[in-house]
């Protein structure tokens, strides 16, 4: 780990201006940056510590419906928010399912958002990595890719985005709330992160010092929540990262779909959201075919990255179709023991 | 440089002062503190050898900054017993066989005791299968190389179902 400056803020201003200096990183709980600075991925000359600052450690539900996440709420206390968990189910059930019970006490809301890959080259100081530095190749063109891209990518970087959080989030339509020294500017979580194209080391609409605030759940979000499951197929039961995941919402009204959500993760360096595949599902029967045809348009256009991660489109295809089938079946009325898991003995999440 | 740090572990003030800010929880435990409980497996929040209790919830101490945590309150698995008095997971470990070398112990340990506080705190109470099911999963961030898993799991059952009848009894 490189020495650095710490600085405690102790107010957003101050957070914004100490950031603002080149190579200045924020420090939340660190469950990612001081992995990255061990390993010598990031090296920050100076770090600014924002869990002390007031006013964003909240959930705080607003008179219009939405619902506001204060930046700093942790994981877990995330999660296991009553309202949290009653209205927006598959938030709470992705974040359950993510990383593990220590790390979910500890990793904060935006500090999620801002999870870097886990492509395994990203991680390594000795392989070239156009997202570590701009310029300099991805050796994982051509390398061990089963975690990697099938949508979305460049031939200059194929990584993929790690967090669950963040694919209810975008099937939600969430806002992300960020402090600048311009003001403050909501950005819907969709253009927030961005594609990896000619630029991968540009990974969200964040210039340097932008502080991320909160995230904020739309009115129109709280309507699925009798219908709402996030599915994540992954290498072992617990404590892996998704291979595969979906988030899938519905209405349903007199038997068919009022109004759909879906989104993928573990498929591109952004949640994956394609309108063409809720709006198949608008006023279908919720049947079978319905839901082949949604996931069908959600992966239109996949490309495998290498031949390792061929089978993932596939792979996502099914996760969906078994998302909304789920989906239908109704959010059940406690947490199943194992959140998210094709294997979890919850009715309806029998793996056929 | 130098970096006035107060922490309370096990119940007693410790004020330390760190030349470095680059130290993490788990080293000031470790080398400053002489607190050798707590285990670095692998330093990089993979294995759990290193769950202690921050302000009565577990986390991983190697992926925590030591001086970002100025003020908290830190148990390990040093301030569990009673004297010779074991804690009632620690006693369940020894009766259910959790564990075999012993280097993923204390963090088992405290890492179940953060579960069962969170069960409590949830109102979750642990009767049949599918709470055994929530147990696994609840310690699934706790990696044991000598495979102890079947009596690790037997023993944080044990102790939350027995704490749920002590506060039974007590209620
Ligand atoms: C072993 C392991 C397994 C994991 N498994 C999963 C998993 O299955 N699913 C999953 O989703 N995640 C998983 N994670 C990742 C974990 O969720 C993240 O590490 C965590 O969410 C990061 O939050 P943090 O508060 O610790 O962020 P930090 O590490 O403090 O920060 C992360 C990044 O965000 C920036 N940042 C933080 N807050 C702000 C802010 N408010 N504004 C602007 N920038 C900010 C920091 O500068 C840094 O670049 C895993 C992690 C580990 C170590
Ligand atoms: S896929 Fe992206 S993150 Fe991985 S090595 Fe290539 S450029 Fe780097
Ligand atoms: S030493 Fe902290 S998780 Fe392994
Ligand atoms: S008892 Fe040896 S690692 Fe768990």
């Amino acid at each position: 780990m490189n020495l650095f400056a710490y600085t405690r803020a102790a107010s957003i201003a101050e957070a914004v201006t100490a950031a603002a200096e080149p190579g200045a990183a924020y420090l939340a709980a660190g469950t990612n940056l001081l992995d990255l600075m061990k390993g010598g991925i990031a090296t920050p000359s100076r770090l600014v510590d924002i869990t002390r600052l007031p006013g964003l450690d909240a959930v705080e539900p607003q008179p219009d419906g939405s619902t506001r996440i204060g930046a700093l709420v942790r994981n877990s206390d995330l999660a296991r928010n009553a309202h949290v968990a009653k209205t927006y189910p598959m938030v709470a059930e992705a974040l359950l399912a993510g990383a593990s019970a220590q790390l979910r006490n500890a990793a904060t809301t935006a500090g999620n958002l801002l999870q870097r890959t886990r492509c395994a080259y990203f991680y390594d100081p000795a392989s070239p990595c156009n997202k570590r530095e701009p310029g300099a190749g991805c050796q994982a063109i051509g390398g061990a890719t089963r975690i990697h891209a099938v949508l979305g990518w460049s031939e200059h970087c194929i990584a993929t985005h790690p967090s669950d959080l963040c694919v209810p989030l975008a099937a939600l339509g969430a806002q992300v709330e960020i402090a600048e020294a311009g003001g403050r500017r909501t950005v819907p979580i969709g253009d927030f992160h961005r594609l990896p194209s000619d630029h991968p080391e540009r990974e969200t609409v964040l210039e340097p010092g932008a502080l991320v605030t909160a995230v904020i759940l739309p009115p129109e979000a709280a309507a699925f929540s009798g219908h709402a499951r996030y599915l994540k197929v992954r290498d072992r039961t617990s404590y892996a990262f998704a291979t595969v995941s979906a988030a899938a919402a519905l209405t349903l009204e007199n038997g068919r779909i009022g109004a759909a959500r879906l989104a993928l993760g573990g498929v591109a360096l952004k949640p994956w959201r394609v309108a063409e595949a809720e709006d198949a599902l608008t006023g279908a029967t919720p049947d079978a075919e319905a839901f082949s045809k949604a996931a069908a348009a959600l992966v239109a256009g996949a490309k495998p990255s290498g031949p390792e991660n061929a089978f993932k489109i596939e792979l996502a295809r099914r996760t969906v179709v078994r998302a909304l089938t789920l989906a239908q079946a109704g959010t059940p009325a406690r947490m199943p023991a194992l959140p998210a898991s094709p294997f979890s003995h919850a009715a309806g999440a029998l793996h056929a | 440089m130098s970096i006035p740090l107060r922490l309370t572990v096990n119940g007693e003030r410790r004020d330390l002062v760190l030349e470095d800010p680059r130290v993490t929880l788990l080293d000031a435990l470790r080398e400053r503190l002489h607190l050798t409980g707590s285990k670095k497996g692998c330093d990089r929040g993979q294995c759990g050898a290193c769950t202690v209790l921050v302000d009565g919830r577990r986390i991983n101490a190697c992926l925590a900054l030591a001086v970002s945590l100025d003020g908290a309150s830190v148990e390990t698995v040093e301030g569990l017993a009673n004297g010779d008095a074991l804690h009632p997971v620690q006693a369940a470990f020894i009766a259910h066989d959790g564990f075999q070398c012993g280097f993923c112990t204390p963090g088992q340990i405290m890492s179940a005791v953060g579960l069962i506080r969170e069960m409590r705190e949830a109102g979750e109470s642990v009767g049949d299968a599918a709470d055994v099911e929530r147990v696994r999963e609840g310690m699934s961030g706790n990696l044991c190389r000598c495979g102890a898993y079947a009596g690790i799991t037997e023993a944080v059952v044990a102790a939350a179902r027995a704490e749920a009848q002590a506060g039974e009894k007590a209620a």
